[in-house]
């Protein structure tokens, strides 16, 4: 079947198997490998992009599903060479070990930000609470996306608010 | 400090292998796309015990997108069906004569791309002849228990091993003289580390020049590579591992897997890249377990609650091969350092190997090679005997820690710990917990019908595997290498051995370098997990990197240092005697600013300067490090729970660790470490178990029902730091990679049992799911290891 839609503000157009899961279409359609697959059930949120606005576990989601829609990537968070305040966040506290979570991790954070710019450690931890990391038990990924709510706004989180038009890739 | 002026590379600066995963940009072995690469799929038994009748893949062979299909006979005529395991035993790679434990791989597709290979997979036609499956341990040495190694030739019975370590008659002299004796048997279940990226292979066989590359998922590259050798044929000159960035190992990425012998076999038979990625089922489902101890302790003390001896019986669930990853002398690992961090005078410990139609394994997940099971062990036996003796716990353990001045210190089954400081670390944590507040308001809640817990544990661990004369992994000795060059314009680029999972050691090994030769750690680069750019050593796992690799990384620079040395006596025309290393220089004694640094003098001992005789041109040196003893960290948890007695619910509401790791090189990535096997340990005694219903079938094959802990069961760790140097390492840094996974379930168990004491509860074996707890309470408690109950 035919496939248009636009990742991180690109658009493409593919022919795919009906069955094909989103994150094995980013990853080896696209070569997006920066989201990661980790455990088929929806369990552990390696795999969380966003569609549209929101985020899914692209595990188990179909690329058919995502047919003239928007997705967004951990490749597509920085803008313009800039760096997120979440990916900061994430550098500055340690909020990282593998990495293999991280994209995941970050993308619900950014998520979250977009929603409740100031939100409490709970808020965070209630937020990513359908996602599993191995290494870091939490603490330092609730640190960095507190860390980025304070540095949210400052330089290189233009377009976070995203209501100037100009970048139709989703974040808004 | 300034971290280029030398001795100040120390410090927690953020980490240098963060910048590409921030932006998605690692590279895991499932992102090597390799051109022409083709997908592998592994077909595995839906039976625990069964014979194979016969195996038809003639249908998947046919199939329009499969390029080869590869059944236990196939491998059989490459003397390729069997493997061995690294301990001494063999496994089948794929099944010719049985199959041993549900998941056991049995035929391999490979195919153009990942949903044929599974498609395939359905075609193949296999005819199994049920057996009775062994499923409960305690039953394997019964008379009339189901065989389940009849391949090897005079095995009768299904006994891997006994073995016993310390001095049987002295403790039980010991325990005849007691006050008193407590005792208990339990379970430390069968657990799974399950790091996130599952394992994984990219085999590419090149047929005109017989090099085989194998991207994979490895701790110990080095070590695999030689495996590989032994295993395929292909000489291991022609074999390159490249270990990328991996999503977590905690043990899982030590063996060798059936898998990857699979792919290797499908490249060479297409002559083209083959992947293998397991799902998140195969990886719980076959990959190495961790644990699965039946154990039997005996605690005997004075009336005062002075430790006179301890007693271990333990009964080791090895599954169907014993695959455990462990020094070759210690079947069951380091487990008899069971005295722990007590001075015990009389111990004795048996175990007993067996094996049973599950998954094989045995050593994984950050235990330390099984002192997470030692610790477990006495721990929960010195909390049993504060309640038998009304003292209390924090109190009894201060009694009986190791005293300072006992270091050097050689326990009763002959470890020697190299240095502590016991009671300082304990008294930190009950300081940072407000022990004796915590005390009170437990009693005030209790008067109010509510079940607060306070659980301690006191931990001391061995690693850095490790003595020459001691250990080994099927023969090879667990010595590491070291190789630093330093380029003309002083940049240094270390290559080392071992394999990173997420530890860190881009950074920590750059700083180790550039505190030692006056650099900043941004001039040195560290190349790991690529056996044709670094050095041979065994890899990363038991908490070994820092001890041991870190070692040879800081040997390697002391020798630069010592060749600058004789260069920059050249470059100031003075003796090399007459030169001091300061602040980061080789100065002038008595004018310090005569001086040379690194970078000046590496491009001098790469140009024309007129060197002495016997003085090598560059400043590259490389170095091996065979540790003389392991290293001991050590470390004080206190674990506060609120429990539900309606629901049989746990909340950890405060975890405090105090880790005594000696020097600490980057204090973030080691505090990291800690959040990290806190989580383990919460995990492990609350919800994580892989449990087999009697048929064998694996009850913990998926996330859905092997539960990990999230960031709601998690709680924010309160840390605090002691510094014991280890006095054989030359920086005095110990391993700290495992200790709170080692040392935190014992402290989350002791404070269930605590919350739950005025219910007369003693013990309850992990995981204390609520029902476990609730079930407990009425005191019918539950057998954790079988879904029978």
């Amino acid at each position: 079947m035919k496939l248009t839609l636009t990742v991180n503000g690109t658009e493409y157009a593919r022919t795919i198997e009906p069955r094909l899961l989103l994150i094995h279409f980013l990853r080896d359609e696209l070569g997006l490998t920066g989201s990661h697959w980790g455990c088929d059930t929806s369990n552990c949120g390696a795999c969380v992009v966003w569609l549209d606005e929101t985020p899914v576990k692209s595990c188990t989601v179909l690329a058919a599903m995502t047919d003239g829609r928007r997705v967004t990537t951990v490749e597509g968070l920085a803008r313009n060479g800039v760096l997120d305040p979440v990916q900061e966040g994430f550098s500055a506290c340690h909020g990282l070990q593998c990495g293999f979570c991280t994209p995941g991790m970050m993308m619900t954070a950014r998520w979250l930000l977009d929603r409740n710019p100031n939100p409490t450690a709970a808020e965070v931890r209630e937020a990513i609470s359908g996602q599993i990391c191995r290494c870091t038990g939490y603490e330092n990924i609730v640190r960095s996306v507190l860390w980025a709510a304070g540095n949210d706004g400052n330089d290189g989180n233009e377009g976070n608010d995203g209501n100037d038009g100009s970048d139709d890739d989703g974040r808004d | 400090m300034d971290a280029t002026s030398g001795g100040g590379a120390y410090g927690p600066i953020p980490r240098k292998e963060d910048a590409r995963f921030i932006r998605g940009q690692g590279t895991f072995v499932d992102d090597i796309c390799l051109p022409g690469m083709l997908y592998g799929a592994v077909l595995r038994s839906p039976l625990a015990h069964a014979r194979i009748v016969s195996v038809d893949a003639a249908a998947a062979a046919a199939h329009p997108k499969v390029m080869a299909v590869l059944t236990g006979e196939d491998l059989a005529e490459r003397a390729l069906a069997w493997m061995p395991t690294l301990s001494g035993d063999v496994q089948a790679v794929l099944a010719t004569d049985k199959v041993r434990f549900q998941g056991q791989e049995v035929a391999f597709v490979v195919a153009t791309d990942r949903y044929a290979a599974r498609d395939a997979l359905e075609l193949i036609a296999v005819d199994y002849e049920p057996l009775p499956p062994l499923i409960d341990a305690r039953t394997a040495l019964d008379p009339g228990a189901p065989l389940v190694r009849d391949d090897l030739p005079g095995q009768n019975g299904n006994k891997v091993f006994d073995w016993a370590a310390g001095d049987r008659e002295a403790t039980d002299a010991a325990f005849s003289a007691a006050d008193v004796v407590v005792s208990c048997d339990m379970v430390y279940p069968r657990s799974h580390p399950a790091p996130l990226e599952t394992c994984g292979i990219v085999a590419d066989m090149n047929p005109v020049s017989g090099k085989l590359t194998l991207w994979v998922t490895s701790q110990a590259p080095h070590a695999h590579r030689t495996l590989y050798a032994m295993v395929t044929g292909v000489p291991e000159h022609k074999i390159r591992i490249v270990s990328p960035d991996l999503g977590g190992g905690f043990g899982a990425k030590v063996p060798l897997y059936p898998g990857y012998l699979c792919a290797i076999v499908g490249s060479m038979v297409t002559g083209r890249p083959v992947k293998w990625m397991e799902d998140r089922s195969e990886n719980l489902m076959s990959t190495a377990f961790a644990r699965d101890y039946h154990m039997h302790g005996e605690i005997a003390a004075t009336a005062d609650g002075k430790i006179l001896g301890l007693r271990a019986r333990v009964l080791a669930d090895h599954g169907a091969f014993n695959a455990t990853a462990q020094p070759t002398r210690f079947p069951a690992g380091f487990f008899h350092i069971f005295t722990g961090s007590y001075d015990v005078p009389a111990a004795f410990c048996e175990v007993t190997g067996v094996f049973t139609n599950k998954a094989p394994g045995g050593v994984a997940y950050s235990c330390s090679f099984r002192v997470t099971e030692a610790v477990y062990l006495v721990e929960r036996l010195t909390d049993m005997l504060a309640r038998q003796l009304a003292i209390d716990p924090a109190e009894l353990r201060m009694r009986n820690l190791l005293k300072p001045e006992q270091f050097p210190y050689t326990c009763a089954t002959g470890w020697q710990y190299d240095s502590g400081d016991y009671p300082r670390a304990l008294r930190l944590a009950l300081d940072i917990a407000g022990y004796a507040e915590l005390r009170r308001e437990q009693a005030q809640r209790r008067a109010r019908g509510e079940y607060m817990g306070i659980g301690l544990s006191f931990f001391t661990e061995g690693v850095g595997a490790g003595p020459r004369s001691q250990m080994d992994i099927l023969g090879l000795a667990m010595a590491d290498g070291a190789d630093l060059r330093v380029h003309p314009t002083g940049k240094a680029v270390l290559g080392i051995s071992v394999q990173t999972q997420g530890q860190g050691h881009e950074t920590t090994f750059a700083q180790i370098v550039a505190h030692e030769l006056g650099l900043s750690p941004d001039d040195v680069e560290v190349v790991h997990g690529d056996t044709d750019r670094t050095p041979f050593g065994l890899g990363t796992y038991g908490s070994r990197s820092t001890p041991v690799s870190g070692a040879a990384a800081v040997v390697a620079a002391r020798k630069v240092r010592e060749r600058a040395r004789l260069v920059a006596a050249a470059m100031l025309e003075v003796a090399a005697d007459d030169l001091e290393w300061l602040d980061g220089k080789w100065r002038v004694r008595g004018d310090p600013d005569q001086a040379r640094g690194i970078a000046e003098i590496a491009m001098a001992a790469h140009s024309t300067l007129d060197l002495p005789d016997g003085v090598e041109a560059h400043l590259d040196a490389s170095a091996v490090y065979t540790p003389p003893n392991l290293t001991y960290p050590f470390g004080a948890y206190i674990c506060v729970t609120d429990v539900d007695p309606g629901t049989g619910e746990v909340k950890v509401r405060r975890f405090i660790a105090v880790d005594d790791c000696g020097v600490r090189i980057n204090p973030m990535i080691v505090e990291g470490q800690v959040h990290r096997g806190i989580a383990d340990g919460i995990g492990i005694a609350l919800m994580q178990a892989i449990v087999f219903d009697e048929s064998g079938n694996c009850l913990g094959g998926s996330f859905m029902d092997y539960l990990l802990p999230t960031s709601m069961e998690c709680p924010s760790p309160e840390l605090g730091a002691t510094v014991t140097p280890s006095p054989h390492h030359p920086i005095g840094a110990k391993g700290i990679g495992e200790s709170a996974t080692v040392g935190s379930p014992a402290a989350v168990v002791n404070s269930v049992v605590d919350a739950l004491a005025p219910f007369g509860v003693v013990h309850a074996d992990m995981p204390l799911t609520p029902a476990a707890v609730w079930r407990a309470i009425q005191g019918r408690p539950i057998r954790p290891d079988l879904a029978l109950s």
